[in-house]
């Protein structure tokens, strides 16, 4: 962001509050008054400016790439690499692993699992390496900690091979190098005339360069040893608990039944702390990822939130993950939003609203599988679900026009001129398990333990 | 107001239809009359099934239809078919592995992204396959099929072009190539892009100097491929066995007098062929192609069995043989009208004129007949019937279902 600002800045657009401890989201150009500005996550930019929201936008070149893996005829653009901010995404292994190298996973038996934020470029990076059976789970984050128990790939970001390394990580092949990137819209370039803006950034570039990236430079190592560890044992009961803000909600449970655990929450970023109970191991991942990783069995007992529960069963009905216990903390509300000057207060009225409008509604979530049925079932016509991660309220009114968010109080909601329309369900933290998992009777026994004792600190034994 | 149609596909109207049936029923009659029989695979199947190395190549797998299925939380993908020939061999390894030869065949929709949105993303194929046997009179025969459902179907102009995967492939294993590299180039070769060997190649003119020999091949007599043997280098005997299986396969083409064309360099997405891969146009337009795979049910996890087999493409096809449909004739086609109170009398007859051989439309309001070749009028007093022919005007009235048949008979 701050490079952003500095190339801005060069430009001569004048923005009034583009810093990192900015809290709106709108900007203001004195240079150039009548363009909206608007900041979003990285991740958010390129499908903004894809479907047309935006004509232009500066983001990641990983994200950018990342949507065209999977939808190559669409209005995006690259127009130019701004030489900043610079990373590379690297196909990697655990040094530990069974596989340590491309030859080895394409001999490999089974199916391939491949973890990554990326999962359009994982995707067609395993179908350049000619994999013969591959599973791709997407990940909202903490990549790095699945292999090799987990996945025995990942793609993920980093500076370098030395950073991978100190992540228990070998590199099997470089997948991208990126960097700061303008993109436009294909239909914007043709009909607008945006020369004067793209002009003004372009020309303060440090140092000029075509927006070209090896894409295809997978330089495979071919030192990479081979080591193996052993599986995880059949009776280790694997535990997934949340990173972030649940993390201190989480430790007062198990401080609460006496359950010692060292290292969590983690000021240095580990990710597999250890604790007093036996036979468990443990990784931090996001709540988000947990009920895909525990219906396909990587994970025995994960602690989550009822929404992910939810927004996962809206996409695999068929999923063996079960909620096995509420938590009782984190409780939050999925809300219906719209802008306060939309004339409707409730769903039926915001129908109504729909249907006099004879456009595609907009509706932007977090939660697409859970916003996707919500719309379909209140027959909101002809409506499309955008993806977004993180900061939704930023959406209302210009780029979405009604948002499936949770919240705590409402606060941040009002805070940003938008209301409550309607609300979908209630949402705490809850343990959640899988039925289909098949146990031996001592790692069963295991289960039940840890079940018994998380029931005993909220009070329902 | 316009309702949108799905970019890249389209939909088939009547006439179409009519058309679509011909070639369909055509190409049915025929297979069935070879001895094949017509199977249907789903129109979904695993992704896996198509990402080998060995069956589709790069270029194409990038753009399947893939999607998670509703069950896919274990991240597996499914597509819609991209290719009907995988899907049979899945289908021959789960159920028909225990006997030895299979002709199979299917009429079926295959799906590949287009991404101008110009060009047809659903395909229809006239497929069928010859699995469990491997010979140069199993490679004539499927040849001698397709072109038979032609010539049948009556286009014009058919030319056959053939080339052999397998003698490339075997020129290219003397390049001393990673198994990757290999299917790489290969990939390349078939995908159109005949300037990757000498762009990689610079070192081993020889071999590429017979490759491109290969290449450039455009010969029109097995007599053309054994001068082509005596001009390969003496030190390449493996490549005898292709060229006297491509010389054979010739050979029986030439005795049925068919017309051909040797093109060494016939692109084509798929690399599961091993052995003679054939295209047929009809002047410039390619309206089918297949070839032989021996390697890719044994890939997939089957027995070792070898298999050839081929596909027209139905919708091109179309456009060739259109002009010389004609529906049922109108002197076949009654329009039945209805006077209060006669409905079941002109039920009654309606019924009659269908087993009779006829089309019988009942009329639900309709102002004129067009599109009949006769007007019914069922009445409910004397006379019964009022029959009129739409082409000359002529009236007759009768009292009974039989006359009403004898008066159509007699035109």
């Amino acid at each position: 962001m701050a490079e952003t600002a500095k190339l801005l800045q060069r430009a001569g657009w004048e923005l009034d509050d583009y810093h990192d401890k900015t809290r709106c989201y709108r900007l203001k150009s004195q240079k150039y008054p009548g363009i909206q500005i608007k900041i979003f996550q990285d991740k958010d930019i390129p499908v903004q400016v894809a479907i047309g929201n935006y004509d232009i936008g500066i983001c990641g070149l990983d994200w950018t790439e990342e949507l065209l893996a999977r939808y190559p005829g669409s209005d995006l653009v690259k127009v130019k690499e701004l030489g900043y901010g610079s990373g590379t995404i690297y196909a990697a292994t655990a040094r530990n692993g069974s596989a340590t190298d491309v030859e080895g996973l394409i001999k490999s038996k089974g199916t391939v699992r491949i973890a990554s934020e990326y999962p359009n470029l994982a995707e067609s990076f395993a179908e350049r390496l000619r994999l013969r059976r591959f599973s791709i789970y997407p990940l909202w984050g903490a990549a790095e900690v699945f292999p090799p128990e987990s996945a025995e790939m990942v793609l993920l970001p980093g500076k370098d091979e030395n950073e991978l390394s100190a992540k228990g990580l070998v590199s099997i092949g470089k997948v991208l190098d990126y960097g700061a990137c303008l993109i436009a819209n294909k239909k914007s370039l043709k009909s607008k005339d945006m020369a004067e803006m793209l002009g003004s950034i372009i020309d303060k570039l440090p140092s000029a360069g075509e927006c070209s990236v090896s894409k295809n430079n997978e330089k495979v190592s071919q030192t990479a040893g081979r080591h193996y560890i052993k599986e995880v044992e059949k009776d280790v009961v694997r535990l997934a608990l949340p990173d972030g803000h649940q993390q201190s909600h989480v430790r007062r449970i198990l401080d609460s039944v006496g359950i010692k655990i060292e290292d969590y929450p983690s000021a240095t970023g580990n990710r597999r702390p250890t604790s007093s109970l036996d036979g468990v191991y443990i990784k931090v991942i996001r709540p988000q990822d947990m009920p895909l990783q525990v219906a396909n069995g990587n994970f025995d007992l994960a602690i989550t939130g009822r929404d992910w529960l939810s927004e996962h069963l809206e996409q695999f009905p068929s999923s063996p993950v079960r909620e096995m216990l509420n938590l009782k903390y984190g409780r939050v509300r999925i809300v219906a939003v719209v802008s306060k000057d939309v004339a409707a207060d409730d769903i039926d009225s915001l129908r109504q609203v729909c249907r006099r409008g004879h456009k595609s509604y907009r509706v932007a979530s977090e939660y697409v599988n859970i916003a996707d049925r919500y719309a379909r079932e209140n027959h909101l016509g002809m409506y499309r679900v955008i993806p977004t991660w993180g900061a939704s309220e930023a959406f209302l009114p210009e780029d979405a026009d009604l948002l499936i968010e949770n919240t705590e109080t409402g606060g941040t909601i009002a805070r940003h001129n938008l209301k409550i329309i309607d609300t979908l369900f209630e949402s705490t933290a809850c343990l959640i398990g899988s039925t289909a998992g098949i146990y031996g009777s001592v790692k069963s026994e295991r289960v039940a333990s840890i079940v018994d004792r998380l029931k005993k600190a909220v009070g329902e034994s | 107001m316009k309702v949108d149609r799905c970019k890249g596909f389209k939909d088939l109207l009547p006439e179409e239809m009519v058309c679509f049936r011909l070639i369909e029923d055509t190409f049915r009659d025929r297979c069935l009359k070879w001895g094949y029989r017509e199977v249907r695979t789903p129109a979904l199947e695993y992704l896996y099934l198509f990402t080998s190395v060995g069956t589709l190549t790069p270029g194409m797998l990038r753009r399947v239809y893939s999607f998670l299925d509703w069950d896919g939380w274990s991240g597996e993908r499914v597509v819609l078919k991209p290719d009907g020939t995988i899907p049979v061999a899945r289908m021959y390894i789960e159920n028909m592995a225990a006997q030895k030869i299979a002709r199979l065949f299917y009429v079926t929709n295959v799906f590949m992204f287009d991404e101008t949105g110009k060009k047809s993303r659903e395909r229809w194929q006239c497929g069928a396959e010859l699995i469990g046997v491997n010979s140069p009179m199993a490679d004539a025969e499927l040849i001698a099929l397709a072109i038979e459902v032609l010539q049948k179907l009556g286009i014009k102009n058919i030319e056959l072009r053939i080339s052999h995967a397998g003698l490339i492939k075997a020129l290219l294993a003397k390049l001393a190539l990673s198994h990757s590299e290999q299917d790489r180039i290969f990939d390349k070769i078939l995908d159109g892009d005949r300037e990757a060997l000498a762009r990689v190649y610079q070192d081993k003119p020889e071999l590429v100097a017979a490759l491109t020999l290969l290449l450039d091949m455009k010969g029109r007599s097995s007599g053309f491929l054994k001068n082509v043997k005596a001009l390969l280098p003496q030190q390449m005997p493996e490549l005898e066995p292709c060229i006297d299986n491509f010389a054979a396969i010739c050979q029986i083409i030439e005795n049925t007098g068919c017309d051909y064309r040797i093109d060494m360099a016939l692109g084509k997405g798929f690399e599961y062929y091993t052995g003679i891969i054939f295209h047929l146009f009809s002047g410039e337009q390619n309206i089918g192609g297949g070839g032989r795979y021996d390697a890719l049910i044994p890939l997939m996890g089957g027995q070792d069995t070898p298999a050839a087999g081929f596909a027209l493409y139905l919708d091109r096809l179309m456009k060739l043989v259109k002009q010389d449909i004609t529906e049922e004739p109108m002197a076949k086609r009654i329009l039945v009208t209805v006077a209060p109170g006669a409905e079941m009398t002109a039920l009654a007859i309606a019924g009659k004129l269908r087993e009779a051989g006829y089309i019988a439309g009942l009329s639900l309001g309709e102002e004129r007949a067009s599109g009949y070749g006769w007007l019914l009028k069922v009445r409910d007093k004397s006379p019964m019937f009022v029959l009129t022919n739409q082409s000359n005007d002529g009236e007759s009235a009768v009292e009974n279902d039989s006359e009403v048949i004898d008066l159509l008979g007699r035109e």
